[in-house]
């Protein structure tokens, strides 16, 4: 397993690089003076360009520049945003909480959901329940997420009034204690809903032939064989063996989960990642928006690996088939 | 001779796959009695595998139909049963172990828990953990491997894996579908010793499935040959092998006498096996066999019961007076 | 190759799309030749609801909804397909040479892909267009340059696949030039499956620029789909309908490609068309 680990470490740094190269050449190969890429276009104090030109060593070769770049990263120096009046990291980190707060529990929810309706339609393949699936995670790959915000808002907080359209916490009173827990939750409900239902369809498709595949294995007839009913075999037998393609899925697809966080965030006024970014995009603020995009990389990389690394915990065969490779 | 626990007369199944109908059964009779070792010879796409699979009611309910004839367990019409009342009959009193040991185990579940589930389902009054260490031993394997998965054990561990999920259900009959042929020479001997010693010890009866006629002849009293989805020929093992009747087994006594491969299978009948899509209203041999006469293309023939003994049938045309064209009893000439 | 318009004409949901793309198509070329009214006429018909006058309801400054969306064809219908068409064309190039030469160049694509696969395309996108300001051609070369390696891994499979057919030595051994076999033989041979995949990224482009217009990465000049639910998220509490249309668009033409490209996929390929 150590070694199984070390692997999956050593593929990520390789990619870390290159999305660091990446974000360090948009500066450049962007038409205008590289500096205002990492300054902004918002009012800053005198001498400031002059010296984010030094710390940058935008006079230097390219190479140099580069070095100086990922020298300043790995200080976790992201740049300063003027236009909030603190660091990039800083103000990177704040609102990350929320986003993965958004973020979270869709994903779990959609995770269970999506294996849940995998379950019940597998076994009936060909039925409506099955063609129900295709048809909802059809929907779900060509819908843009934000307009399903827009219409969650309109049904649910406008027409209905069931809950809350906007923001985090309500504006009017300040409640305590749990009752500022059950607020945020309320707030949280319809923006969640947005992003479970957007990778509902991610998941529900791939459960589905994980769990089409797995039914026609040869475990699945002796289990039968043993006389165990047909629930015990399909979620003892068929389930734990149809997670492992389904956990890779859903994790691989970390970053399709947070870019549709971030663009549902700004339907709902969400003080997420995703408001940042699209208030930066109006203050010209590009040291956020690289650094947004940096953040977000990177967490899609190490899903990926804590993924792989859940994927031996599943499955006993990737385990063992590294320590025999040592 | 003692009650019997299974037993299928005239059974025909098909297969629907992308609209087109493939007949794999055409007529199997057979019965299994208390205590008996009864084997089941054929050719690769003969229909063994389907036989097993019937018996326990594991045919894929989507594509597989029974389409006449009957399958009775301890005397008790089960032929259309649903699946959950399948599920009351399965491991008791009929069980089963399959042929390729690795993929009949479940790759993330430890060795001991699929025997387990196996003991608390069908001795829910004895304390498992106990119980699986008597089973492993029973099986010949150390405590040690209970703790294993699947893939951590070699081929004839697995197999061992799979016998003692079987026992454990405690089933009066062991159907056995090609439980060696993924062994080598060594590993098949000891597994079949121990199916012998199982089905003494645990007085339990057992099918052997096998496409290799000396396994079977080795450890089976009775045995049935079957011929593209038909049992053509069964009898005392001795009579079956003294004077085989069918042509088809004729055929594969002497080619299994003669000739020996060299993985130590025995070379088969010349001709191909027949195609399951496209077989005539006739014996399904005909094509392939020397004594071939008019009729034989045209029916198949009842079974009948050869002149010296009553338990020893046949169903081919040689052994009919007069070689004529016989209707079956309800007057049903076999179709395709 | 023979049985494919058979193959693709049974399979009615895919059909149904085709001929909505072919509608939208002519709405667009119809409203080049004769342009009829200018949808950025500013009117005195203020945040209307759906009337007979006006069937999807005027918008903040009096602008018809229905023509902002038929005006609005342009913008998705350009950028997915000439999109889709400049990732479609490096990754059949990258891909064919990956499959056929092997060696370090494979490597490098593979490797390329892989990383392409893991970052979020989306935040990238916003990020280059922010930057290098708003246009419809920064917009189509970010989506298409973020797009190609999808379809070189395909490319290579294929290549990859064929190379080693039988066809493919007996050309050989007729002397012909590497590149030859390569362009001539190989690659028109591998373009099926890849075509279909070509039409799900126009979807997925839509899709994107969409999301860049409602971020506010587009032209305020340009109607577009994803910009007029910019401006609808203002109004999302007194007019419904400046968000429901122009999002309803945007949805049925990304499903219609998503359908298009499956249908296309299942017909293109007989081994897919043969397990359903």
């Amino acid at each position: 397993m150590g070694r199984y680990l070390l692997a999956r470490i050593a593929w990520a740094v390789p990619i870390v690089l290159a999305i660091l190269v990446i974000n360090f050449l948009i500066i450049h190969v962007v038409p205008g003076d590289p500096v205002q890429a990492l300054v902004g276009d918002f009012p800053t104090p005198p001498g400031y360009v002059e010296q984010v030109r030094q710390e940058f060593g935008l006079d230097r070769p390219i190479s140099h520049q580069l070095g100086l770049y990922l020298w300043n990263l790995a200080q976790g120096n992201l740049g300063f945003s003027f236009a909030n009046r603190q660091p990039v990291l800083g103000l990177i980190l704040d609102r990350a909480r929320l986003t993965l707060l958004l973020m979270l529990p869709s994903l779990t929810l959609a995770a269970l959901f999506g294996i849940v309706l995998a379950m019940a339609a597998a076994p009936r393949a060909g039925s409506i329940y099955d063609g129900a699936i295709t048809a909802l995670s059809l929907i779900g790959y060509s819908m843009p997420v934000f307009w399903l915000g827009q219409l969650f808002v309109i049904l649910f907080a406008i027409k209905l009034r069931w809950l809350p359209a906007q923001g985090m916490i309500s504006l009017r009173s300040t409640p305590t204690g749990w009752a500022a827990v059950w607020d945020v939750l309320w707030h949280l409900a319809l923006p969640a809903l947005s992003v479970t239902i957007y990778y509902v369809a991610v998941v529900a498709r791939v459960a589905r032939a994980s769990v089409l595949d797995t039914i026609s294995q040869d475990y699945v007839l002796t289990a039968r064989a043993k006389g165990l009913g047909r629930r015990t075999v399909l979620w003892r037998h068929v389930l734990p063996n149809s997670l492992i393609p389904i956990v890779t899925v859903i994790g691989y697809n970390f970053g399709y989960a947070l870019t549709g966080a971030i663009l549902v965030e700004t339907v709902f006024a969400w003080p997420g990642l995703g408001n940042l970014f699209i208030t930066s995009i109006g203050n010209r603020d590009y040291p956020v928006l690289q650094g947004i995009f940096l953040f977000t990389a990177i967490t899609v990389v190490v899903a990926n690996v804590v993924t792989d690394i859940l994927y031996g915990v599943l499955d006993p065969r990737v385990r063992v088939s590294h320590h025999a490779h040592a | 001779m003692s009650s019997t626990i299974l037993e299928m007369s005239d059974l025909t199944l098909s297969y629907t796959t992308l609209g087109r109908k493939l007949r794999a059964l055409r007529g199997v009779s057979l019965s299994v009695g208390e205590g008996e070792a009864v084997g089941l010879v054929g050719e690769s796409g003969s229909g063994k595998s389907t036989v097993a699979r019937v018996a326990l009611g594991l045919t894929p309910a989507s594509v597989a139909q029974i389409e006449t004839g009957c399958i009775r367990i301890d005397g008790r019409d089960v032929t259309h049963l649903s699946e959950d009342a399948w599920a009351t009959l399965r491991g008791h009193p009929i069980a089963i172990v399959f042929q390729d040991p690795l993929s009949f185990l479940n790759p993330v579940m430890r060795v001991s828990r699929q025997i387990a589930e196996s003991v608390k389902q069908h001795t829910p009054e004895l304390a498992v953990a106990p119980r699986v260490r008597e089973l492993l031993e029973r099986v010949k394997l150390s405590a040690s491997c209970a703790a294993s998965y699947p893939h951590e054990l070699s081929g004839g561990m697995r197999q061992r894996v799979l016998l003692a999920i079987a026992i454990a259900c405690r089933p009066k009959l062991l159907i056995a579908d090609e439980p060696t042929t993924a062994l080598d020479v060594t590993t098949q001997a000891e597994i079949l010793a121990l199916l012998e010693e199982l089905r003494v010890g645990l007085n339990m009866a057992l099918l052997l499935i096998s496409h290799d006629l000396g396994l079977v002849a080795s450890a089976c009293e009775r045995i049935y040959v079957m011929y593209a989805g038909r049992t053509v020929e069964w009898g005392p093992t001795a009579k079956v092998f003294g004077a085989p009747a069918h042509p088809y087994s004729e055929g594969l006594l002497h080619a299994a006498q003669t000739d020996r491969d060299r993985d130590g299978r025995f070379v088969t009948i010349a001709g191909d096996p027949p195609d399951l899509a496209h077989i005539g209203v006739g014996c399904a041999f005909a094509p392939r066999c020397s004594y071939a006469m008019a009729p034989c293309t045209e029916g198949m023939p009842e079974p009948i019961a050869l002149a010296q003994s009553s338990n020893h049938m046949v169903r081919c045309w040689r052994y009919c007076q007069g070689g004529s064209l016989l209707l079956s009893a309800n007057g049903r000439v076999d179709r395709p | 190759m023979r049985r494919f318009w058979p193959r693709f004409t049974s399979q009615r949901a895919g059909l149904a799309a085709a001929a909505y793309v072919l509608v939208l198509t002519l709405v667009m070329l119809g409203l080049q030749v004769m342009p009829g009214s200018d949808p950025h006429t500013i009117t005195s018909e203020v945040m209307l609801p759906p009337s007979a006058a006006h069937p999807l309801g005027t918008d903040e400054l009096g602008r018809d909804v229905l023509l902002g969306i038929l005006h609005g064809i342009r913008v998705s219908l350009t950028v997915g397909f000439a999109a889709a068409l400049g990732a479609t064309l490096i990754g059949v190039l990258v891909g064919a040479l990956a499959g056929f030469y092997g060696g370090i160049l494979d490597l490098l694509c593979m490797r390329v892909s892989e990383l392409f696969q893991v970052v979020p395309s989306f935040i990238l996108a916003a990020v280059i267009v922010a930057l290098s300001g708003p246009g419809l051609p920064q917009v189509v070369a970010v989506i298409a340059l973020l797009g190609w390696p999808q379809v070189a891994r395909l490319m290579r499979a294929e290549v990859m696949r064929i190379k080693h057919l039988e066809f493919v030595d007996a050309v050989r051994c007729l002397g012909t030039r590497e590149t030859r076999i390569l362009m001539g033989e190989i690659v028109p041979n591998a373009l099926a499956p890849v075509l279909a995949a070509g039409t799900l990224i126009v979807g997925h482009a839509i899709l994107l620029e969409a999301g860049l217009s409602f971020f506010g990465l587009s032209s305020a000049d340009i109607i577009s789909w994803g910009r007029m639910l910019n401006s609808g998220q203002r109004f999302l509490f007194n007019a419904w309908w400046l968000s429901v249309f122009p999002g309803s668009a945007i949805f049925l033409t990304v499903l219609a490609f998503n359908l298009l490209g499956d249908a296309l996929g299942s017909a293109l390929n007989p081994r897919s068309a043969g397990m359903k």
